[in-house]
């Protein structure tokens, strides 16, 4: 199954995601949220973080889930590329994420994204599995 | 869309989105058949109408000609909200780069005087400015200087040497907003900003070489220290990663806001509180502070392009004459004083993706202006014109003081890649004429200039509209990017 795919939006950059499980699907957004920014197979497993979302609707969940691993590169200058989501219910969402500090000197920056919008955010239940669809201002 | 929207034409550059369930308020997209056909291949009217839902605001949703489909607001959109009748504050109808902006600098050279040093200077510039993304900056500033930053805003940037205090005056709210607290600006934001000062970030963020190509009004030129052959300087970016997280902050607690106020939206992205609310002035208070460190930021550019200049041309600040001509915020929400059914009050307006454009004898214009209006700066993409233009009464009475703010994107990014697939961008601009420098492979084909509405066709529209005037057409000569 395919990860990701760009959508046509005329200032941003907007994808839909998919996952057989809610759990891939939460993974391959994530994965896709740092494959747009940087070349990931450069990138080495040396460290792993913990994540905990508070509860939220499934798809603002989505949009906090992504919003708190931006803020690991963004201000904590982590490359990303392993994402285990160990749950997603009631409580929230509880994940490891693995990956290492950024190196300019090895890794390649592809773009940046500003942010995570809210902005005709999706999550829906579809015959072979979860779609999303997200739009980050670049 | 036509159809669906019902638009209504008013002029030949005003269209009417009439008042439809739920809108407070109709829209009114100032464009004229040609892009109105643009705007309706997108999600742009939808957007204008559904910023007519926020609660107080007054008159009309706007948006201006070079509209485009964004998030939350439309960019090149505009809208006013009343604080006395529960008007709110939306992070959205600002943007995440809070602050973002234009400058622009006069010289004394002419073409002659660079024609051949023109690849020395850009690549001089480029290694001192850094760009491109994940940048940072030489200067790495601790928390408690920052916060400094957020507070004084451009005239930290004049105190520590960056520039002088004539700059300030050339600034817009002399590079300072009021009511800037960075208190209100979380941990998480200081620590994207401790080390970004003085860089310009990536995609459509620049600094330009131009040519003023054509003069249209001499005596409005003459005031703002511009003559036809000159070169000029502009410089187009923003409050960088704080300003993004300052945002983004706000956004999140903004959503439950809408909750708490019961505030009904057609997109989450316009969450809001009112503006007399605590959520509303703590993101007043953030933003501002942002701002303030965008105008800091834009400073400090200034200060080492000048440095630049003057070492690889060997002339001295007062030979080449680099003076600041003005610097103008075109993501910005501000309180401002506007005449409503003849009585002055005090509102907020949001411009998310439009420019300022106060008329002459504003009172907020500094004296050098005073006589003639603002100087409004209006970037074209890389490989077209830019144009300055100077502000109307017109603007004043229909749009809060608001126009333009560049050419606006047609072209998706991803389609824009495509389109560029075996093409050689750089040489095909050389050929132009405009040497181009940029830290991203797919900068260049993103930005590339087919990516853009005609900036042409923008800047007559807003003319025929009355909502700024055409002073000076600028021709780029080199651009360094992200």
């Amino acid at each position: 199954m395919k990860k990701y795919e760009f959508i046509n939006h005329t200032a941003d950059l907007g994808i839909r995601v998919w996952g057989e499980s809610i759990q891939e699907l939460f993974k391959n957004a994530a994965y896709s949220m740092f494959d747009i920014m940087a070349d990931l197979n450069r990138v080495e497993l040396k460290k792993t973080m913990k994540v905990h979302i508070e509860k939220e609707e499934l798809d603002e969940l989505l949009a906090d889930w992504l919003r708190n691993l931006l803020y690991k590169f963004n201000g904590d200058r982590y490359l990303l590329k392993e994402f285990k989501v160990e749950t997603i219910d009631t409580q929230g969402l509880k994940a490891k994420v693995k990956g290492e500090k950024m190196d300019l000197s090895r890794h390649h920056l592809k773009r940046e994204i500003k942010a995570v919008t809210y902005h005709g955010l999706e999550v829906k239940k579809i015959d072979r599995g979860w779609e999303a669809q997200i739009i980050f201002d670049v | 869309m036509p159809e669906e929207f019902n638009i209504k034409k008013i002029d030949n550059y005003r269209w009417e989105i009439p008042k439809s369930e739920g809108m407070k308020v109709p829209g009114l997209l100032y464009a004229d058949e040609k892009m109105l056909k643009t705007v309706e291949k997108d999600r742009t009217a939808l957007q204008v109408k559904n910023v007519a839902y926020l609660p107080g605001i007054i008159k009309y949703s706007l948006a201006m000609p070079d509209m485009h489909w964004g998030y939350g607001f439309c960019i090149g959109g505009v809208a006013a909200t009343d604080p006395d009748e529960g008007g709110v504050i939306s992070p959205g109808g600002i943007g995440y780069d809070v602050n973002c902006g234009v400058r622009l600098m006069r010289t004394n050279l002419t073409l002659p005087d660079i024609k051949d040093k023109l690849r020395y200077l850009l690549a001089a510039l480029f290694n001192r400015i850094p760009c491109g993304v994940g940048s940072t900056s030489s200067l790495k500033l601790s928390f408690h200087e920052l916060r400094k930053v957020l507070k004084e805003g451009a005239k930290w940037a004049i105190k520590q040497g960056y520039g002088s205090k004539d700059d300030l005056e050339r600034t817009e709210d002399y590079g300072r907003m009021e009511g800037a607290d960075p208190e209100k600006v979380s941990h998480q934001a200081l620590k994207r900003g401790n080390n970004q000062l003085g860089t310009l970030g990536s995609g459509n963020h620049f600094l330009e070489i131009d040519l003023v190509e054509e003069i249209f009004l001499p005596e409005v030129a003459e005031v703002f220290g511009m003559v036809r052959n000159q070169i000029v300087v502009t410089i187009h970016c923003g409050s960088r990663g704080l300003g993004y997280q300052v945002c983004d902050d706000y956004l999140a607690r903004m959503r439950h806001a809408v909750d708490k106020y019961h505030i009904s939206l057609p997109d989450r992205q316009l969450s809001c509180a009112p503006l007399t609310s605590p959520e509303g002035k703590d993101y007043f208070a953030g933003m501002a502070a942002a701002a303030n460190y965008a105008w800091t930021n834009r400073q400090i550019i200034m200060h080492w392009t000048r440095e630049v200049f003057q070492r690889v041309l060997n002339l001295s600040p007062r030979d080449l004459g680099m003076d600041l001509i003005y610097d103008v915020c075109h993501n910005i929400g501000k309180f401002e004083d506007h005449l409503i059914n003849g009585k002055k009050r005090r509102i907020f307006v949001h411009r998310k993706g439009a420019t300022r454009a106060f008329p002459a004898h504003h009172p907020l214009l500094p004296s050098v202006y005073e006589s003639v209006g603002q100087p409004v700066l209006v970037p074209g993409d890389m490989g077209t014109n830019s144009y300055v233009m100077v502000g109307t009464p017109q603007a004043m009475e229909e749009s809060w003081g608001s126009t333009c703010h560049g050419a606006g994107r047609v072209m998706s990014r991803s389609k824009a890649k495509k389109a560029a697939r075996g093409r050689a961008l750089e040489k095909e601009l050389e050929d132009k004429g405009i040497l181009v420098m940029a830290k991203g492979r797919g900068t260049i084909a993103e930005e590339m200039p087919e990516s853009y509405k005609n900036v042409d066709h923008v800047v007559e529209i807003v003319e025929k509209a009355n909502l700024s005037r055409k002073v000076a057409k600028l021709r780029p000569l080199g651009v360094i990017k992200g």
